[in-house]
């Protein structure tokens, strides 16, 4: 498939941007976005996780689904292959570099249930992208995801300040939010 | 909890959607028409009472330490069968949910009830707990679906309304998604105070 690297980055950062254009990793979205701190150490634990599974998923399909023919294991084998790098990264990060892990420790095990991570190493596939291809793509998403997940928390912290009605509070009210940022990166649509 | 309980509270009291805020990307991604949103909320509860059951069945065969771990390949395997049956029988609601099929994996709702219910409970509960989780869950759905649809592109359930040419497209792109589902929560959370 030739498309060049650039439209990649540009695409997922900002066009489908994984959280406001195609719903995926809501659920950190909302859960840890009120600071823009722990946004900044979640988007960045997502970003090293999604590279780690799209070099360990693409190879996995390539020469072992795809030969055997069992393409269908994919959901499968991907999310046991989530799951086991998300708790390796975990041990080897508590050895290696404890400052580092001390500041994304919490996120980790958060991570093999953020949808954004299977969802994207699924869509390589199937948009039948190389593997430096696919590695970009993961990288460009994560950083999408940061930039969403940062600029959400911004927003939060002065909404913390503002007079909520009742029943807007919490919840609903980031969701409104969320699709007035999402109404924003609309307008980057027809970009690339 | 009689087991009529047990059902209504996943609808109602527990609903996943609007009191639990649980497995909001298939919520927001399929919700773009009624028929759509009611498609992604049936597959779902079929997973949910398929792996409700088997989990309650080999809760004490699984150590604790890898339950999480067994509960998601348990899940995975089902969302597998269910998408293979999906992209035979119905390959039309199977293409343009897409990528939330597959997804179902880690929706939070499945292995929630995993870990909160079907590991404590008997069988037939657990059952009935992945009936009215999914009923709730599926009616949620199939409510945003429909305010989107109304809104966006004028029909119902692809009944056209004759409405199509005044409506806002916008809710049935990605910001309709996030608005509606907010002022639905605001009404259900109005609703259920009284």
């Amino acid at each position: 498939m030739e498309i060049s690297y650039f439209a990649i980055i540009i695409g997922a950062i900002f066009v489908n941007n994984v959280v406001l254009a195609q719903f995926l990793g809501i659920c950190p979205f909302l859960g840890v976005s009120s600071k823009v701190e722990t946004s900044l150490g979640m988007s960045a634990a997502v970003t090293f996780v999604m590279a780690l599974t799209a070099l360990v998923c693409w190879p996995l399909q390539e020469y072992v689904l795809n030969p055997l023919g069992i393409g269908y294991m994919q959901t499968i084998v991907f999310i046991l292959v989530i799951a086991a790098l998300v708790q390796m990264v975990e041990i080897i990060l508590k050895k290696v570099s404890p400052a580092l892990y001390q500041a994304l420790g919490i996120f980790l095990p958060l991570i093999t249930t953020n949808c954004a991570v299977l969802g994207v190493a699924i869509l390589m596939i199937q948009k039948e992208f190389t593997l430096l291809q696919s590695v970009t793509y993961s990288v460009a998403t994560a950083i999408g995801f940061g930039l969403a997940l940062v600029l959400f928390a911004g927003l939060r912290e002065r909404l913390d300040f503002e007079d909520v009605p009742a029943a807007f509070k919490g919840v609903p009210i980031a969701l409104i939010t969320a699709g007035i940022l999402a109404m924003a990166f609309m307008g980057f649509s027809g970009l690339v | 909890m009689n087991k009529l309980q047990i059902i209504t509270s996943g609808i109602l009291k527990n609903n996943p959607t609007f009191v639990l805020v649980l497995g909001m990307c298939p919520t927001l991604g399929t919700t773009t028409s009624a028929s759509n949103g009611m498609g992604m909320g049936l597959a779902t509860m079929a997973v949910l009472i398929m792996s409700n059951l088997v989990i309650s069945l080999i809760k004490n065969l699984i150590p604790d330490k890898v339950r999480i771990p067994a509960f998601i390949v348990v899940i995975a395997s089902f969302v597998t069968i269910i998408q293979m049956l999906m992209q035979a029988f119905v390959p039309a609601l199977y293409a343009s949910l897409g990528v939330f099929i597959p997804l179902i994996v880690v929706n939070c709702i499945i292995l929630g009830r995993a870990e909160a219910f079907a590991s404590k409970n008997g069988a037939f509960d657990s059952i009935l707990d992945g009936v009215g989780i999914g009923l709730g869950f599926t009616l949620s759905l199939t409510a945003i679906g429909a305010v989107r649809e109304i809104l966006g592109s004028g029909a119902i359930f692809g009944y056209a309304l004759g409405t199509a040419d005044v409506m806002p497209l916008v809710f049935v792109l990605a910001p309709g998604g996030f608005l509606t589902l907010g002022y639905l929560m605001v009404l259900f959370n109005k609703l259920a105070k009284k």
